[in-house]
């Protein structure tokens, strides 16, 4: 059985059918990608599979159970995790504690211990803290652990929210357009990160981007999602000669760019 | 080297904090102070608690209310009824029911609203706290048991500034524990919120129940402060907590910073002190409220504090990302 | 039949603090629209009106025609300066310091008045005197015709202004997508300039109205009909113009009926309560569009 199933997917937004009829399956260690024309509606399955919306109907099963209707954090701990297209991180707080934030649920102490800061809290601050270092690590962010998030610069604030992401433990990783403005040399870098998240948190990708050298690089599988609906799916090297996906991408060619300038405000 | 940098923070706010009430204690008994000032120094403690217990709202949550004002008359009235009522009891023991009793009673009715209106943020919640603060004022005011609009007098005077011990302790450790809180993984998962809420659920942060749950402790804290108000002035009256008040303790927070606890404890005893230095103020007290509640916003975005924070971001960061 | 014209009777009065309650809420809703802000201090300019009315009318003795006229302009230039000074600065600012700089502006145009005229409460006869008419059994007074037309005209001109005119149509654009507004080549200030100066002179209107009813001046007259009106435009859906009608109109119903017969002691309670209601079970209210943040 698939780590992850989705079945019969589809979500209207008052008259607009947005996604339609949308049936994928992910399977556990697998690096899948979700391609498709803007406005083609991969945001918007993203944001079903982790309870940001509700779909109008179809199923969403991880482990065989569905997960339609949890909300957001409830799917983050059944092990469902995101970055997202315009970067969310948290501003005003250090890139540790951003971390810290997602380490919340697995470091837990009760809320006396909290105001006081006796019982557990030293114990289980400090294996958080180390936590978060070591997955700060992976990502050559721990030189920068007290750094203010937003004064990090761009690329590093995108390596931050997958750093985050990968903190609260999940089974799946969900990436909106992570290379999103990002110059080649460190798209190249973030190939290797993925990669290495991959090998080393065992966890399975499924990653919306538009860069295709990291789409046809990295991914063993790919989805192309056009108009709502699934175009075509399968193995890189088919998918991305098929005739269809190649229509589907030069008739959107201009809008491309405006879309890759938007991923870069 | 962190934790000794912490260490040495940690005691130079302790050395301060048993500086400032050596200096007070030694001021009001050598009778160095006017007995305007005697009489202030109760309330500057409460200004104090509640712009802390304020400021957790505003500054950490990142939510406004603008009813913080009416969970201090819960907690005042709930505290001056018990006291008054349990006259057979010891003192410190009737004193203390009432302080527990008030902070309980503050914090359920923050519970009780808290649960459909935390649903809501920004403006719609702000003025939906803005509602229920007008709503509880008006309950007060029509209620027999609180006196209605004539309020309650002859509440006995148990926190004046002969008790300032009690009430400074009381003070330090309502101080503490939101510095402890804002510390903790509670402490940060409020904190994410304001950042990002949506960030923040999709981190595995129930968003609603911490936001609950900050409410309430401030609620709770506000609730407390309106007991020793109440026991300090020793007449209630609905009037006393209105939008007005709400609005007082905010200009407090915003002066003070905006999730800076230091400053709003420096502003809210700079803001209760000013108008009895400088008699004649009182008239244009609020118009000075509603200027500094516009400026500090204009200058918090404004080009000239962007470039004062670049100049002293400059050292510690690589680039400053917009 | 008695119990009929007592219910038609409340209708009117409904109808004629609803006409109001619509007038203001029009500025809440044309403000958020364009700003995505609640302009706290909208109710202010209410009372900034009246008083304004008042130092025309009584103490210039200025013709009540050409007072009203003068007033909605200065209330209108008011809107404008307090746009321009206090919350331009704050465009791209959070919503939560946009806001407080709101309370700010409210708590500061109260209390300049409160400094200027004291608090104690100001006598002053409506400027309205026109006698009553009756329909029947039904009488009708004359503020209430006046306010039944002038309201009327005011939603109607403002409807055609916005779907008929060049300007109308760019405030149009700039509530959709005021960047892209902005490269169309509208000119966004100029246009938000001209929200807030609409808006502020429907405000004017509606507290020469109110004033005209209640006779009395202070420095917070404008609060609670500035609350409820901001509750009439979030049940009509805020950002809808057609909704901000609506809703002033029904609140101003709701409010009367439960005057009438439930208690008058309650009214504001309720009308609280319908405000809970609807953000809570349908947070765009009955006209307002599904607007959800982007993720």
């Amino acid at each position: 059985m698939a780590l992850l199933e989705i079945k019969k997917l589809g979500i209207s937004f008052g008259g607009l059918r947005a996604v339609d009829d949308l049936n994928m399956e992910l399977n556990e260690g697998s690096l899948v990608g979700l391609i498709g024309p803007n406005g083609a509606g991969k945001t918007t399955v993203f944001n079903m599979l982790t309870g940001v919306y509700t779909p109008t109907n179809g199923r969403i099963l991880l482990d065989g159970k569905s997960i339609v209707g949890k909300k957001p954090n409830e799917i983050c701990d059944a092990g469902i995790a995101r970055t997202f297209q315009n970067i969310r991180l948290f501003d005003k707080m250090t890139v540790l504690d951003n971390v810290k934030v997602a380490l919340n649920s697995h470091y837990s102490y009760s809320l006396f211990e909290s105001f006081t800061h006796l019982g557990s809290y030293r114990k289980k601050e400090l294996e958080m803290n180390e936590k978060a270092m070591e997955i700060l690590k992976v990502f050559d962010l721990d030189g920068q652990a007290d750094y203010m998030a937003t004064n990090l610069p761009y690329g590093k604030q995108r390596k931050l929210e997958i750093a985050r992401a990968l903190a609260t433990n999940p089974r799946i990783l969900l990436l909106d357009e992570p290379a999103a403005g990002m110059n080649p040399a460190e798209t190249q870098e973030l190939m290797h990160t993925i990669e290495l998240v991959r090998s080393k948190f065992h966890v399975t990708i499924l990653l919306i981007e538009h860069d295709m050298k990291l789409v046809s690089g990295i991914c063993e599988y790919l989805y192309v999602l056009n108009f709502g609906t699934l175009l075509v799916h399968g193995k890189p090297e088919e998918v991305l000669n098929d005739p269809k996906v190649i229509t589907a991408y030069l008739g959107d060619e201009e809008e491309e760019e405006g879309g890759s300038a938007h991923g870069n405000a | 080297m962190k934790n000794l940098i912490k260490n040495k923070n940690n005691i130079i706010i302790f050395a301060i904090t048993i500086a400032v009430y050596v200096l007070i204690m030694i001021l009001v008994n050598a009778g160095l102070l006017s007995r305007q000032m005697t009489s202030i120094i109760v309330p500057v403690c409460v200004n104090v608690m509640l712009a802390v217990s304020l400021c957790l709202i505003v500054g950490f949550l990142g939510e406004l209310t603008l009813g913080h004002a009416s969970f201090m008359s819960i907690g005042a009235y709930t505290g001056a009824l018990i006291t008054m009522n349990l006259t057979t009891l010891p003192v410190p023991v009737a004193f203390a029911i009432a302080i527990i009793a008030g902070g309980l009673v503050a914090g359920l009715f923050g519970i009780l609203i808290g649960v459909p209106v935390l649903r809501l943020k920004g403006d719609y919640l702000a003025i939906v706290t803005l509602g229920f603060g007008e709503i509880i004022k008006s309950i007060i005011n029509s209620l027999t048991v609180t006196g209605g609009a004539a309020g309650l007098s002859n509440i006995p005077k148990y926190s004046t500034y002969k008790q300032f011990t009690l009430i400074y302790i009381i003070m330090v450790l309502m101080i503490l524990l939101i510095a402890n809180l804002v510390n903790s993984r509670h402490g940060r998962a409020i904190s994410s919120i304001r950042d990002n809420y949506i960030a923040a659920e999709a981190t595995g942060i129930p968003v609603s129940r911490f936001k609950v749950t900050a409410f309430v402790i401030s609620a709770v804290f506000a609730g407390i402060a309106g007991v020793i108000y109440a026991h300090n002035v020793g007449i209630l009256k609905p009037g006393n907590f209105d939008y007005n008040k709400s609005i007082e303790i905010l200009v407090m927070v915003v002066l003070g910073g905006m999730g800076n606890i230091k400053g709003s404890i420096i502003a809210a005893v700079i803001l209760t002190l000013l108008p009895e230095v400088l008699r004649g103020l009182d008239d244009y007290r609020m118009l000075m409220y509603a200027v500094v509640l516009i400026a500090m916003m204009i200058f918090n975005n404004s080009a000239f504090k962007a470039r004062l924070l670049e100049k002293k971001n400059l050292k510690s960061s690589e680039k400053e990302v917009e | 039949m008695n119990v009929l014209n007592s219910i038609i009777e409340q209708l009117i009065n409904g109808l004629r603090t609803g006409s109001i309650y619509a007038l203001i809420a029009l500025g809440y809703t044309m403000v958020y629209g364009i700003a995505k802000m609640i302009n706290f201090a909208h109710g202010d300019i209410i009372m900034v009106g009246a008083y304004i009315l008042y130092v025309f009318v009584s103490l210039l003795h200025i013709p009540a025609i050409p007072a009203v006229l003068l007033t909605t302009m200065a209330c209108a230039v008011l809107g404008v300066v307090i746009e321009k000074v206090a919350y331009k600065p704050l465009r791209k600012a959070q919503p939560l310091a946009v806001l407080i700089t709101a309370i700010g502006v409210s708590f500061f145009l109260q209390n300049i008045i409160q400094l200027i005229f004291g608090a104690t409460p100001i006598p002053f006869g409506s400027i309205i005197k026109i006698p009553a008419i009756t329909l029947g059994s039904i009488t009708i007074s004359g503020i209430t015709l006046v306010t039944l037309i002038v309201t009327t005209i005011c939603m109607v001109s403002l409807t055609l202004f916005i779907n008929k005119t060049k300007a109308g149509r760019a405030m149009r654009a700039v509530s959709e997508d005021k960047g892209a507004a902005e490269l169309m080549g509208i000119n966004v200030n100029g246009t938000i300039s001209l929200t807030f100066f609409i808006g502020s002179a429907l405000a004017a209107i509606a507290g020469i109205l109110f004033i005209c009813q209640y006779e009395a001046l202070k420095p917070t007259l404008g609060a609670l009909p500035g609350i409820k009106a901001f509750v009439a435009a979030v049940l009509g859906g805020i950002g809808s113009i057609p909704g901000a009608m609506l809703g002033g109109i029904l609140l101003g119903v709701i409010e009367s009926l439960s005057k009438a017969y439930i208690s008058t002691q309650l009214s504001d309670a309720i009308v609280f309560g319908v405000l809970v209601l609807v953000l809570l079970v349908k947070p765009t209210g009955l006209l307002g569009k599904q607007r959800k943040e982007k993720v």
